[in-house]
């Protein structure tokens, strides 16, 4: 349930910020995911939707000028369950009936699913929140400064679960730790 | 000293990384830096320590190695101060993982900060819990974080709950310590704490009955009242969003009421108004209004709501559909597609909406809308709709194609009421994208003519005009090859002609074009040239005058450099030149393929390909080791995989499968013999051996399958037991199949007031990740059920096989049972739990009744 990752990715696909959230991929395995999810993310054009399904997760993405930021979340207890039926025998009275089908079937899932657009919403707020502290933010500064993106993402999101929304709250101990120093 | 500032050497390094043109050199700066940071590190040099850390984080990013630095952050935490400690969890919480032996140090660490004066270290130490704790730390240090939750700082109190998130996932006995705490969370102020309070009792809920009910008596009420707050609340600028406040909350707080109301009629009843208010007074012109409407909608649906709410739900799903956005468009079929079962009727309003956008540009869209499409089918919408996809096809992208294709190819099976119309749709898919059909499908296609008699001389006909028009695609080539070899005498003397046909004249010497137009060209591959001479051969019979011009043929493949094609073309030779006798006997037609044994066996080779998979995953470099030694010594590999092809070749015994090797491997050492390039030739027949799906020598393996799959009536009743035997012995690896012992207790997986569904377990050793499952359904009520049918979905990372029930009528309280078997792989065992859903179709008096559930008792360790 919730964000399993978010990545941070420039127009040449080079990574600029990963986090990854209970989640046990080797590095050969993450380089491998990251590739595929920012060639296949990438490659779309402003027109079509943000959302890429992609393995086991649904990707939500938006770009902001030269920075990708994609927001990885289960897709696997979706509701794409996929219905296998076997017929038993003797059921024939339709011709069809003797080929055995697999039918997509659609269940009313109260619990587990994602609300693509409350991500959207928070890749939003996240780049607001930066924007806020490094006035402008660009890639450089991300760059640059990588431990103070990480401890705001920190602040905002806990184990794949949002935790706080008010920029103020999630720049208070930044900007703490700053004047300290 | 800030060690952001001390020195530049952070930048610098990122300054290097940056300036360099290939990974070649990015590699060798990352190397240098690495290396000098071991050697800071094993000089264990205090002052740099914070930095190399920092520098880890990055070179961790870019997609390096960076263990050696694992030991590094449980020192700086260990350290005194603040700004150590922050980027030592960092390093902690990016460069390990709970599976690291490592982590157990850092325990004593986490509880002393955990007790820190300093709200802001109890902070980080909560959230490194939250974001890497194990089960066991998870049991040291519920008690600390229980305290945590209730103290006063607010920003504690938000990463406690988080933190008792990942707790109570970890190890969900401890779920009751945390609900009353929970409850209280839910009355404050601070929207921190309040998101973090509410995802903590949805958490809850989903572990553990009680809690959820007792959230459901005490919580409804709080929650309702803090939605109704955010809701009216005037303008608060730390938590707009697009002149709403929190969206972010409100959605947390509508998820968490569906799931109260979730099949509970009073709760569902008290949060109807507030879900109207939610539903009409939302603005929906900007993306975080639109996410609230999203939410509130799924709740809508997923509770016991009024019809009312209903309708103004579904109206906004219309206006979700029609809107401009593609990320609205998106998620409004991902929500059809949920509210379909529970009102199909208002969806199938929207459904020339739908069908435009299986159209649509966007791959994501264009999916989401196939798939709804295929639900939104039934018997009567079926044939505009097919025909609506049908000439989609013929426009679509390619790399869509083979999910419009299978989709297709389903839809008609299943709601076909008449073989004419489900013949003709499938000539079309053939020739429309026969290259993207499923060999099974195919298949069936041919089973199904074979048991139309009427319709035979039909289609046999629509496949040889088909055929002019699109002969490149491989499929209908086949069909119309195995039809012409078949019924070609009908193709030529129109037998059967229907009404609707138009006349058309095809001679015999066409008929044999045909053949031979396939057998020479270029990218036709084995499969298709060996059926090709079957067909000529029994055209040779059909059509006494063309049988010269089929003898000329044929003989041009005796030097065929493919064994298969030249054996073929041998022995058909000798037939026709000195067996003119029995010719006629031996290439009469093919018995009607038995309907009943082709599914059974459909099912049975589908089981087939996945155990097949699975030992080759579990021998990966088997495959290639196969062919240098498959000779000198033929492991036990190799002749399981020699075995999966005998499923669908030849019935041969599990016992006798020692003596099938030895005869495939005579046959190759008799003609090493007699040919100069004997190694070669064996090694084709060795590769018949390998397994299917190996691509890399797939023509000759194929080719016998797929004649082997056309012709399963040799021993229709013998063939599919054999499958299952054979299976067994695969599975266990030759033990004996009565040496499994069930480990896991049965369970009752589903009860109502009319049915009971027991499952209990059987399981190889060996193969954890398999778990046979078998059902058995009883019958509660006083009245029959007939047309039983069982269906079982399960998450994407679980494979599911049904074998066929014992029977569909299952009679009244108790007196009978059906039995059914299922075999399930968990893709991801030890790490995610089975979980299924079920739904249950019958007819009780001739009154189609439908029952669905969730299992979650399963017992742990499937």
């Amino acid at each position: 349930m919730g964000i399993r990752f978010v990545l941070l990715v420039n127009k040449q696909g080079q990574t600029r910020l990963a986090q990854y959230y209970a989640e046990h991929l080797t590095l050969d395995e993450r380089r491998a995911l990251e590739g595929e999810i920012v060639r296949k993310c990438l490659a779309r054009t402003e027109q079509q939707c943000s959302f890429v399904e992609h393995r086991n997760y649904k990707i939500v993405y938006r770009r902001y000028a030269s920075l990708f930021f994609l927001v990885g979340v289960d897709n696997d207890e979706q509701m794409e369950y996929t219905y296998c039926g076997s017929f038993t025998h003797g059921r024939s009275k339709q011709f069809s009936s003797v080929i055995a089908y697999v039918a997509m079937g659609a269940v009313v899932d109260v619990i587990a699913y994602v609300n693509e657009l409350a991500i959207l919403e928070f890749i939003h707020l996240f780049v607001e929140t930066m924007d806020r502290h490094f006035g402008n933010v660009c890639e450089l500064d991300i760059m640059f400064h990588l431990e103070k993106a990480h401890f705001m993402l920190e602040e905002m999101v806990m184990n794949g679960c949002i935790v706080e929304t008010s920029k103020s709250n999630i720049l208070a101990p930044i900007q703490l730790m700053e004047k300290a120093s | 000293m800030n060690p952001f500032s001390s020195g530049t050497r952070l930048r610098d390094m990122i300054k290097a990384i940056r300036a360099c043109k290939t990974a070649a050199e990015e590699r060798a700066v990352v190397r240098k830096e690495c290396a000098a940071i071991r050697s800071s590190i094993s000089e264990n040099d205090q002052d740099y320590s914070h930095r190399n850390i920092a520098k880890l984080m990055f070179i961790h990013m870019l997609g390096y190695p960076t263990h050696f630095g694992q030991m590094e952050c449980l020192k700086l935490i260990a350290s005194a101060g603040f700004p150590e400690k922050r980027i030592g969890y960092l390093g902690l919480m990016l460069l390990l993982d709970e599976r690291q032996e490592v982590l157990m140090l850092v325990t004593n660490s986490l509880k002393q900060d955990l007790g820190h004066t300093n709200q802001y270290i109890v902070g980080l130490a909560l959230c490194a819990l939250g974001n890497i704790c194990s089960a066991e730390m998870a049991r040291d240090l519920a008690p600390e974080v229980e305290r945590l939750l209730l103290t006063r700082d607010p920003n504690i109190k938000k990463k406690a709950a988080l933190c008792s998130i990942r707790i109570i996932r970890k190890v969900p006995d401890l779920a009751e310590n945390f609900s009353s705490p929970a409850t209280s969370l839910l009355k404050e102020k601070h929207h921190g704490v309040l998101i973090a309070g509410v995802q903590l009792c949805t958490d809850l809920c989903k572990v553990s009955e009680d809690a959820s009910n007792h959230l459901r008596k005490n919580c409804t009420e709080g929650l309702v009242r803090i939605l109704k707050d955010i809701c009216n609340s005037p303008y608060a600028p730390e938590y707009d969003i697009a002149g709403i406040t929190d969206p972010f909350l409100h959605i947390r707080v509508l998820r968490l009421l569906r799931m109260l109301g979730h099949g509970d009629a009073d709760t569902s009843e008290y949060i109807n108004d507030i879900l109207a208010q939610v539903a009409s007074k939302t603005e929906s012109n900007k993306n975080a209004g639109n996410a609230i409407l999203y939410e509130c909608v799924e709740t809508i649906m997923g509770i016991e709501a009024t019809s009312g709410l209903r309708v103004l739900a579904i109206n906004i799903l219309g206006r979700f559909l029609s809107n401009r956005d593609n990320n609205i468009r998106y998620v409004a079929l991902n929500m059809l597609m949920k509210a379909i079962s529970v009102d199909s009727q208002a969806v199938q309003r929207h459904r020339t909406t739908i069908l435009e956008c299986v159209k649509d540009s966007d791959a994501s869209i264009r999916k989401r809308a196939l798939e709804l499409v295929f639900l939104l089918v039934n018997d009567t919408n079926a044939k505009p709709l097919t025909k609506e996809l049908i000439d989609y096809l013929e426009v679509s992208d390619q790399d869509f194609k083979g999910d419009l294709t299978s989709k297709i190819c389903s839809i008609i099976e299943k709601f076909s009421q008449e073989k004419k119309w489900y013949i003709d749709q499938m000539v079309k898919v053939l020739s429309l994208a026969g290259n993207y059909v499923k060999d099974n499908v195919w298949h069936a296609l041919i089973v199904a003519i074979s048991n139309a008699p009427d319709l035979q001389g039909y289609s046999v006909r629509s496949l040889y005009k088909a055929f002019q028009l699109s002969s490149e695609q491989v499929s209908l080539v086949q069909v119309t090859i195995w039809c012409i070899g078949e019924y070609g005498e009908m193709l030529v003397n129109n037998v059967g002609v229907l009404q609707v046909e138009e006349p058309m004249t095809v001679t015999e010497s066409d008929a044999v074009d045909v053949l031979e137009s396939c057998l020479t060209h270029h990218s036709t591959d084995i499969t298709t040239q060996s059926m090709c001479l079957i067909a000529l051969l029994k055209l040779s019979s059909r059509f006494p005058p063309s049988s010269g011009r089929v003898k000329e043929i044929i003989t041009t493949h005796i030097g065929s450099v493919v064994l298969e094609l030249q054996q073929r073309a041998i022995e058909f030779n000798s037939i026709i030149q000195r067996h003119q006798n029995i010719k006629s006997s031996l290439v009469e037609r093919m018995p009607v393929l038995d309907e009943s044994t082709f599914i059974s066996k459909r099912a049975g080779s589908s089981q087939a390909n996945i155990s097949t998979e699975k030992s080759n995953q579990q021998l990966p470099s088997g495959a290639s080791l196969k062919l240098s030694n498959g000779v000198a010594k033929p492991a036990a590999s190799p002749l399981v995989d020699l075995l999966d092809l005998s499923l669908d070749d030849t019935p041969v015994p599990t016992s006798t499968s020692n003596d099938f090797l030895h005869d495939l491997l005579d046959v190759g050492l008799t003609n090493s013999s007699s040919s100069a390039s004997g190694t070669d030739i064996l090694m084709d027949l060795l590769s018949i051996g390998t397994p299917v799906q190996s691509n890399t020598t797939p023509e000759n393996g194929s080719s016998i399958k797929g004649f082997n799959d056309i012709l399963p009536i040799a021993k229709p009743n013998t063939a599919t037991v054999q499958v299952v035997d054979l299976l067994d012995g695969l599975a266990s690896n030759g033990s004996h199949p009565g040496a499994q012992s069930p480990v896991h207790p049965s369970i009752t997986a589903y009860q109502s007031s009319t049915l009971k569904i027991t499952f209990s377990f059987t399981k190889q050793p060996d193969k954890p990740q398999v778990t046979q499952i078998h059902a058995t359904f009883m019958n509660l009520s006083s009245e029959a059920y007939t047309d039983f049918i069982f269906q079982a979905a399960v998450p994407k990372f679980i494979q599911l096989h049904l074998d066929p029930a014992n029977s569909n009528h299952l009679p009244a309280s108790g007196n009978g049972r059906i039995t059914q078997t299922f075999t399930i792989t968990n893709t991801q065992h030890g790490q995610k739990p089975l979980a299924m859903r079920i739904r249950i179709a019958y007819k009780v008096s001739n009154q189609e009744r439908l029952e669905q559930g969730q299992i979650n008792n399963f017992p742990p360790g499937l």
